[in-house]
């Protein structure tokens, strides 16, 4: 396949997210300003300028009209997806990291890092239909995990929020009361940071990547690990195929390693594995940088990479990609 | 819906100027027009053929002809090969196809086409399925290098006693043949030794065998092997790709090359960055290293020098 080369962020990419028709794939990078680009061609379609600081996650609505944005300069704002106009900007205390929005987008889980004297935060805010009548108060705050919370999304019917971080700890709380219902197991968890995670297409298994060099499959509602993916490099995003029975890991390498391994280590790669064998099925190459973001397009024929060389590369499958077998 | 997709591959066709002292050197590409026609300096030369445009093919690929003047004035032709592909055939919903309408915002509004925000990999990426391991990915791209097939044995350890490297060569095959000198200096003197003993030798009715023996033609194989080994060159800063067939292309039109040897690394399959070429001339040497020191090859700047500093 011929990859599309979107060289739009000045700095290393953050996050990626396709919408919900996945025609349009959202970016966010260090640089301060997201950008939206056609999922098809990777035309540049526009940018949303505001913040100031490094943008760390999107998420857009089902709708595809609004886009909320967590960054680094403490403020999560709302924006008009057509326009690139800003519809509202939250504060708060300390860098916001991770934002998605519920099943329905009227609600959204937003997590903050431990900044100063405050500790890391789990918010759910409640989204207006109406701009003007959004207000800034939370419907939720939960507090507890130590460590920065790397990502927290919605469970099923919004009855759950799932949180991963620093501690290598996944979490589950009741989204109504802010109560822990259930903590991954110690032995069988990560090791270190967990730094990604993402949810099945029907929500009922999530995959997480940890600087641990693995992978974990985990069931949502019970918690209980699945499966396991070992890889030789830290694991900075992973991205589950809708189509598929395949797992992408994408990830860069230890600084302290560099010297010591062989020249070719600057041919990144994202690494393929079927989700139920657990083996690698191959890698496709060519960042020059650590992959920071995967995300695959929600109809499963293409996917997206962004790495530490402030390249998007758009891949979309040759036909052979769909008859691979182990 | 598609999109199409262009990788260029351009080629430049050098005039005729060097070797061939035509006193007019443009009328030599201007074949249309006849020569009789054509006695002036300020004749038909501003005229250029025309463009010609050899259509997509089956395989897509589309080529344009177009003739133009360099910064010399001279007349020069350029073959632009196109191939023009459909993407992934997008059926877009009926939202999608609106947004595909959106006016431009924030940065992108004031895009020009010229700005190559969004380009096409001018590589093939392929998803690489694990190699086993053992195996060497080489093995299929460079079938004519008879040292890869050498090491398809892959049981056999070879040792090169004069560089000492593990399962690359065989000693007689050792690249840095000419580099090692105690070898030289041991052909060298025993030849003209010999000769003198092979005399006094026959004198006494000694046996002396046919390689010893006055006017023997074997002072003359080596002293052409030995020659042709002086006229070796070493190329280095090679980009990790670059192979023994991709040497020979480089440096076959400056002349006759005997061999070629690139120096690859055992763990990873991949170049060291360097490699030899052994010209059957001195002067095709020499003009492959003035011409090629400081080309740019595969995005590296080669140095092209004499092998040992022995540039007389």
């Amino acid at each position: 396949m011929r990859p599309i080369l979107m060289k739009g962020h000045e700095r290393p990419l953050t996050f990626l997210k396709y919408n919900r028709d996945g025609d349009l794939l959202f970016s966010c990078a260090k640089d301060h300003t997201p950008t939206v680009w056609f999922a098809d061609n990777g035309e540049r379609l526009g940018t949303y300028r505001g913040h100031n600081g490094a943008v760390w996650s999107c998420d857009v609505s089902r709708d595809s009209m609004r886009l909320i944005t967590g960054s680094a300069d403490q403020t999560v704002k709302l924006w008009n997806v057509q326009t690139g106009a800003q519809l509202y900007t939250f504060n708060f205390g300390s860098p916001a990291r991770s934002v998605d929005f519920s099943v329905g987008d009227k609600l959204a889980v937003i997590t903050t890092d431990p900044f100063m004297e405050l500790t890391s935060a789990i918010h759910v805010k409640r989204i207006a239909r109406d701009p003007t009548e959004q207000t800034e108060e939370s419907e939720l705050v939960i507090k507890g995990p130590q460590g920065r919370i790397n990502r927290a999304v919605w469970g099923p019917l919004n009855r759950t929020i799932v949180s991963a971080g620093e501690d290598a700890v996944i979490r589950i709380w009741d989204s109504e009361t802010g109560k822990l219902l259930r903590e991954a197991d110690k032995e069988s968890g990560h090791k270190k940071t967990i730094t990604s995670l993402t949810k099945s297409a029907d929500g009922s298994h999530f995959l997480t990547g940890s600087l641990d060099k693995s992978a974990k499959l985990w069931d949502t509602r019970s918690l209980t690990l699945i499966k396991t993916y070992v890889t030789e490099r830290p694991v900075n995003a992973v991205a589950m195929s809708p189509l598929l029975d395949h797992v992408v890991l994408g990830g860069g390498q230890d600084a302290s390693a560099v010297t010591t391994t062989d020249h070719r280590a600057g041919k990144f790669e994202a690494k393929f594995f079927d989700k139920i064998l657990q083996e690698e099925i191959g890698g496709v190459k060519g960042h020059f940088g650590p992959i920071n973001a995967l995300a695959f397009n929600p109809d499963g024929k293409s996917f997206s990479s962004g790495g530490e060389d402030g390249y998007v590369r758009l891949h979309h499958f040759d036909p052979d990609y769909f008859n691979i077998k182990i | 819906m598609y999109s199409v997709v262009h990788f260029t591959a351009g080629s430049l066709n050098m005039p005729i100027d060097k070797s061939d002292p035509d006193p007019n050197p443009n009328q030599s590409k201007a074949s249309k027009f006849r020569w009789g026609e054509l006695e002036e300096d300020d004749n038909l030369d501003f005229l250029l053929p025309p463009k010609e445009v050899i259509g997509p093919d089956e395989n897509g690929i589309k080529k344009v002809i177009e003739y133009k003047f360099n910064d010399e004035g001279n007349k020069v032709k350029i073959t632009t090969t196109t191939r023009v592909r459909k993407l992934a055939k997008a059926r877009l919903n009926k939202r999608a196809l609106e947004r595909r309408n959106w006016e431009k915002f924030g940065d992108a509004v004031r895009e020009d086409v010229g700005s190559r925000l969004t380009m096409v990999s001018t590589e093939e990426i392929i998803l690489e399925r694990p190699r086993t391991p053992g195996t060497k990915a080489e093995e299929i791209k460079v079938p004519g290098d008879s040292l890869a097939q050498l090491s398809k044995g892959g049981a056999v350890l070879m040792v090169c006693r004069t560089c000492g490297k593990k399962g690359d060569h065989w000693t007689s095959k050792c690249p840095y043949k000419d580099l090692a000198a105690p070898v030289e200096t041991f052909v060298d003197k025993p030849v003209a030794s010999e000769a003198s003993v092979a005399a006094s030798g026959s004198g006494k009715g000694a046996y002396v065998p046919p390689s010893m023996r006055a006017g023997a033609e074997r002072t003359a194989g080596s002293d052409m092997r030995r020659r042709n080994d002086e006229n070796s060159v070493r190329v280095t800063n090679l980009s990790e790709d670059t192979r023994e067939p991709d040497l020979l292309e480089l440096f076959r039109p400056f002349g006759a090359v005997t061999r070629v040897y690139v120096a690859m690394d055992q763990k990873t399959g991949t170049s060291r960055g360097f490699g030899f070429v052994n010209f059957v001339n001195r002067e095709d040497a020499q003009r492959a290293i003035n011409k090629l020191n400081g080309y740019g090859y595969d995005n590296l700047i080669l140095r092209v020098e004499w092998a040992t500093p022995r540039a007389n």
